[in-house]
């Protein structure tokens, strides 16, 4: 059986996370869920931003005793603003477990069904000025 | 015999990360993210960048695991039971 | 949990991506600006490890703003939570093995930490993985025993001292070569320890900062609430 090459394979990778990691970010009933599906579609993001300045046999862009100028080597940049962007994919993800956290301690459950309807039953406590805008009184206000 | 390594490195991130979405353990999931997160560290080695490479796997299989078990603790989802998810489901 | 219209979307985003993939030049970059790095880069740093020359020597400000998000992304972790940080430790028991264990892994942590780090202009590596490594060294005595609490003035000092320390080398660049982060001082022997001037010392800056941040937030994960999550 022939496999495609090495490269193409790869992309493939690189495309199916970031689709199933959108697919996930869409149909996902519990915010953890959410969470989990948002680290599989930044790990594929990246990888389809390294795969951007790789060329076919060129080595590292690392200049060591026996590797020097005549031989490619692969492009750094894109690989610096991978860097940063793993990074700050981290930092994220900390912050978004965080207001995950206080969501349950304030309101007791992660599923987004059960969610909604006790936010809706919170806003009507609150008094009638506090409500959302239903549909009626938009298409009325137009 | 590298390309079928590649093909198995591939196959093994992808179906952790289906995996991640449809499994109804949270721990499992989680586990299963940080095996897609090993795969891409992996794939990145075999693309010529050692940089990316170590970055994700510290950052990808050592922190960001550290702070989704953290969470889970903290939400009260790790459970190490399945039959015990679905008994108290029902 | 599958409904129609965001299959379809994802259905949808699948074949525009494999069009744009596949008419792309992947595997053949043209590498304009890359190619220009890879000439001049030794010239004008010293680094021997070019994706360190990119990062703090081509695109430092790009550095200085990561530093700022997550800064931001750790002061607003911890100003989520609201409440008053329990005194007791995560674990009441530990184990015996935990406790071993990372009594044996601290100072291997640590060496091979300040080893990523300090190496960062000649082997791959640097300030963010050194600094992750760091952050781990420090966190785990916390998830070991019960009575060690993370000192976070100490923590603070360290973080803001580094962050400093980077905008004052910026600064000192301005002044003495008229451009902020240009990377300064001899370029000493290529490949030896003490070459490429001050970008060993920015990787430091960077490296203390990312590890004492990334500590302090793991602590604050660690620290808030009770054991499953009850206010």
């Amino acid at each position: 059986m022939a496999l495609p090459d090495a490269a193409s394979m790869m992309l493939a990778a690189a495309v199916g996370l970031v689709v199933i990691g959108f697919a996930g970010l869409m149909m996902s009933r519990h915010l953890y869920r959410l969470l989990l599906s948002l680290v599989i579609a930044e790990a594929g993001a990246n990888l389809l931003l390294v795969m951007a300045g790789y060329r076919a046999d060129a080595i590292a862009p690392i200049f060591t005793a026996d590797a020097s100028m005549p031989i490619g080597m692969v492009d750094p940049i894109p690989q610096a603003m991978v860097l940063t962007a793993i990074v700050i994919g981290v930092g994220v993800q900390a912050l978004a477990l965080a207001m995950i956290i206080r969501i349950r301690n304030h309101y007791g459950t992660l599923d987004m069904m059960e969610l909604k309807a006790r936010m809706q039953d919170e806003f009507a406590q609150l008094g009638q000025s506090a409500t959302l805008p239903s549909k009626q009184e938009q298409t009325d206000a137009q | 015999m590298s390309d079928l390594l590649v093909f198995v490195i591939v196959m093994m991130t992808l179906v952790a990360a289906l995996s991640a979405l449809i499994l109804p353990n949270f721990l499992a999931a989680t586990a299963a993210t940080t095996v897609v997160s090993l795969g891409v560290a992996v794939m990145f080695v075999l693309l010529q960048a050692p940089d990316v490479a170590m970055t994700e796997a510290v950052v990808g299989v050592g922190l960001s695991a550290l702070i989704l078990a953290l969470g889970l603790k903290r939400l009260g989802l790790w459970q190490l039971d399945l039959k015990a998810d679905k008994e108290d489901a029902d | 949990m599958l409904q129609f219209f965001p299959l379809l979307f994802s259905a949808g985003l699948l074949f525009l991506l494999t069009i744009v993939t596949g008419l792309l030049p992947f595997a053949q970059a043209p590498m304009l600006a890359g190619q220009g790095v890879l000439y001049d880069g030794i010239a004008s740093t010293g680094a021997a490890n070019l994706v360190t020359a990119v990062v703090l020597g081509y695109r430092g400000i790009d550095t200085l703003m990561e530093l700022t998000i997550l800064f931001a992304a750790a002061a607003a972790g911890s100003l989520a939570f609201s409440r008053v940080r329990r005194s007791a430790g995560l674990i009441a028991e530990p184990p015996y093995i935990l406790d071993k264990a990372i009594g044996f892994l601290l100072p291997l942590l640590l060496v091979t930490g300040f080893y990523v780090i300090l190496h960062g202009h000649l082997t791959p590596g640097g300030g963010f993985q050194g600094g992750v490594l760091l952050a781990s060294a420090i966190f785990l005595p916390v998830l070991s025993r019960s009575s060690a609490q993370l000192n976070h003035e100490v923590i603070s000092l360290i973080e803001g001292l580094a962050g400093v320390t980077f905008i004052v080398i910026g600064l000192l660049a301005l002044y003495q070569q008229g451009a902020f982060l240009q990377p300064l001082f001899d370029h000493g022997v290529f490949g030896s320890l003490l070459s490429a001037g001050s970008l060993p010392v920015l990787y430091l800056a960077v490296g203390l900062k990312v590890g004492a941040e990334l500590a302090g937030l793991l602590s604050t994960l660690a620290a808030e609430g009770g054991e499953d999550g009850t206010a």
